[in-house]
């Protein structure tokens, strides 16, 4: 289990990402997030998020048109 | 990705603004500092009187643009406002109103929304910018 969660369904760009980085900003260290989008873009756009913040991706499963992401803070 | 992402506002319909409200939020996202230029229409928008009302669209939408827009606000999307004040809340937006249009518009500090952080002319806002992008909107 993530050390929080991130219902981001419905929301469009970029909100999923917004609220992601409003969250990870207040994890300390080696916590992690789970997110949950329906955004299309979400997978390029988590990526991208992850490879310029140096926070990792742990987890990326589409699962029905959700995209469930679980991260850490670096 | 230092160097500062630098948005000109000119437009103040409601589809360039949410627009310009995305590339800020997603710069923010990312760490990227950010400075807003609020010209002309768009600082109009911007004033503590308007903020919250309909500020239409651009020409181009035409009716069927205006419905993909309404459809999408309904669906959930947050209007740019609401988009911007969570981008400053990431921290690294400074949004500025242009002193020549303060003048246009006869505007004092105390009529912009709180989303404005505060009045310059356009020799600091090059300052600010850097050797980084300046996009207008």
């Amino acid at each position: 289990m993530a050390d929080t969660l991130i219902d981001a369904r419905g929301l469009s760009c970029p909100m999923p990402i917004v609220k992601t980085a409003q969250v990870v900003k207040a994890l300390v260290a080696g916590q992690t997030v789970e997110v949950w989008a329906t955004d299309p873009g979400s997978v390029k756009d988590f990526a991208a998020w992850s490879k310029s913040t140096g926070n990792p991706i742990l987890e990326q499963v589409v699962d029905k048109g959700v995209y469930r992401f679980v991260l850490a803070r670096k | 990705m230092d160097e500062p992402l630098n948005l000109v506002l000119f437009s103040g319909t409601d589809d360039k603004l949410q627009a310009a409200a995305v590339l800020t939020a997603g710069a923010a996202a990312l760490g990227r500092p950010v400075n807003v230029f609020l010209q002309y229409w768009a600082l109009d928008a911007f004033t503590s009187a308007k903020i919250r009302r309909d500020h239409g669209l651009a020409p181009e939408a035409g009716p069927d643009g205006r419905a993909a827009v309404v459809a999408l606000a309904r669906a959930g999307q947050s209007p740019w406002a609401e988009t911007l004040r969570q981008a400053k809340d990431l921290g690294g937006v400074d949004i500025q109103a242009c002193s020549l249009s303060m003048d246009l518009l006869d505007l004092e500090e105390r009529d912009l929304d709180p989303l404005v952080d505060g009045v310059e002319g356009i020799t600091a806002f090059y300052l600010n910018a850097g050797n980084g992008q300046i996009v207008f909107v």
